[in-house]
């Protein structure tokens, strides 16, 4: 599903590679944490899998698509096969819940009747049922990464990236988005997870990458923090 | 479903920055009709140059002692000019009949100048106006002729002043023209910024690149097109306050405009306007939204 095949990418005027001859493979269906400290290279591998940055050396595969070699006119219609959920939520303020995923939906093409139908659905699943005509302001942290999670989802992407998704959230609220993360697993979406939450990660005893400096240290198939 | 948001974000997009909406489309108009005012002065130029050419004459005034031997050769080599079309021989009768109808109005004039004080003359008509160079080098040093007075010296100078006053407008456009833009490029920044989060989203759910640039760019076009209908409306006033006005009294020398002259332009303002306020704003979204 991922191939990341000896990637090195050094940022212009950076003293060291920010991922140095980097490789891993990540089946479909998988659950992969990625962990180490800041400044590491795990926020890159996100961004080279969304075709944002590319790498200087290797070759990044995602989907059976070669991203390395990818127009960047092509990248619209790739990103539809990857959801999102970020550290910061990047919910519209404006706009409601419902709205806020409907939004994703509307401005790839699908119409207002696609979306009454499957937005309720895919809000119901992360447990949002009642709560659709509520602004982001009027929920609490965890509510609102949840209508991330619902936005990230509601296109059924193959893969879900999510990027320090826990960061702004409390242990008990944690957990819950993890358990949501796990159920959308289990419906055979691979999920890729970067964080430096070790709480989680020991309780979810999941495939676990640690990366430090820009190299991979450990890779280990029900792994814990370290 | 699409077409609708993308015309509903336009018009909040004008309003929601209304100030430079107005500033960007009053720029805008005041260019297209500095242009379309020079493609009509174009026009114009052209219908008048071809209509004042025609009537053309060359005259060559005989001096005074002139004899009869040296007369009757220039009228001979004249008519087997292949330059000349035409000529006409004025003796001084007929000069002063001339002299008198077109200054009747100052008969003290005409009092103080007697019959034979005015030169005899022959005016030309030339195949083509523009050889007027050749008749002159090949006449002026002839016995007998005094001066060669090329008429179509005197409409050069008019019509370079019309040319540039042409330029000017055009100077004038283009010069408006380069505010239009940079007004355009920066309501777009501001647009696009006040409407970062929106686009970060799109952006990452893989929303199409002309989807997210549509909005904008049909913003500018709007703004432009909204321009040129002003500019429309600023051309129809000046042809009636000014044509049909206080200069219909040179309606006899300038070439009427017309209403078809001024829909005629029309097109060309509203492509001018719209298609450069879509470029612009599409190449300051390259920039600035990197999509």
């Amino acid at each position: 599903m991922i191939q990341l095949e000896q990637v090195t990418k050094t940022y212009p005027k950076a003293s060291r590679p920010s991922l140095d001859n980097v490789s891993v493979s990540i089946e479909k269906g998988e659950f992969v944490f990625f962990i180490g400290p800041s400044g590491s290279g795990k926020s890159t591998i996100i961004k080279m899998l969304l075709h944002e940055v590319a790498p200087n050396k290797g070759r990044v595969v995602v989907n059976g698509k070669d991203v390395t070699s990818m127009r960047s006119w092509k990248r619209p219609h790739f990103r539809r096969s990857i959801g999102c959920v970020f550290q910061d939520f990047r919910l519209l303020p404006n706009r409601t819940a419902y709205e806020n995923v409907a939004f994703a939906l509307e401005v790839i093409g699908k119409t207002k009747a696609v979306a009454r139908r499957v937005v309720p659905e895919v809000l119901e699943l992360v447990g949002l049922g009642g709560k659709e005509h509520r602004y982001p302001h009027e929920l609490s942290g965890g509510e609102q990464q949840r209508v991330a999670v619902a936005r990230a989802f509601v296109n059924r992407p193959l893969i879900l990236l999510a990027d320090e998704p826990t960061g702004n959230l409390d242990p008990d609220t944690s957990i819950e988005i993890m358990r949501l993360l796990d159920r959308i697993n289990r419906t055979g979406t691979t999920v890729v997870m970067v964080t430096h939450d070790s709480n989680i990660v020991n309780q979810m005893r999941r495939r676990v990458v640690e990366i430090e400096s820009g190299r991979i240290v450990r890779d280990q198939a029900r792994g814990v923090y370290g | 479903m699409r077409v609708k948001y993308v015309l509903s974000e336009v018009l909040v997009g004008l309003w929601r920055n209304v100030t430079m909406s107005i500033a960007m489309i009053i720029t805008m108009a005041v260019s297209l009709t500095m242009l379309g005012a020079s493609g009509l002065m174009y026009r114009q130029v052209d219908d008048m140059k071809d209509l004042y050419y025609k009537n053309i004459e060359v005259s060559i005034f005989l001096t005074q002692e002139v004899t009869e031997q040296e007369r009757t050769d220039l009228q001979t080599k004249l008519d087997s000019d292949p330059l000349v079309k035409d000529v006409l021989y004025v003796n001084k009768d007929e000069a002063y009949k001339r002299f008198k109808e077109m200054y009747q109005d100052a008969p003290d004039l005409v009092n103080a100048v007697k019959p034979d004080q005015l030169p005899e003359a022959f005016r030309l008509k030339l195949n083509n106006p523009e050889q007027y160079k050749d008749v002159y080098e090949q006449y002026k040093d002839t016995a007998g002729v005094e001066e060669i007075i090329d008429q179509s010296r005197l409409l050069d100078k008019i019509f370079n002043i019309l040319t540039s006053i042409q330029n000017i407008a055009l100077a004038a456009a283009i010069v408006m023209a380069i505010a239009a833009l940079l007004l355009v490029a920066n309501t777009i920044q501001v647009a696009a910024y006040s409407k970062r989060r929106e686009v970060a989203v799109m952006k990452l759910v893989g929303a199409s690149n002309w989807f997210i640039q549509a909005p904008f760019v049909l913003e500018a076009v709007v703004a432009g097109l909204i321009g040129s209908l002003l500019g429309l409306v600023a051309l129809v006033a000046a042809k009636y306050l000014l044509f049909d006005g206080s200069l219909s009294a040179l309606q006899g020398l300038l070439s009427p405009i017309t209403w078809g002259d001024i829909l005629f332009i029309f097109p060309l303002m509203a492509g001018v306007g719209g298609l450069v306020s879509a470029g612009t704003a599409w190449i300051t979204l390259r920039f600035y939204l990197r999509v």
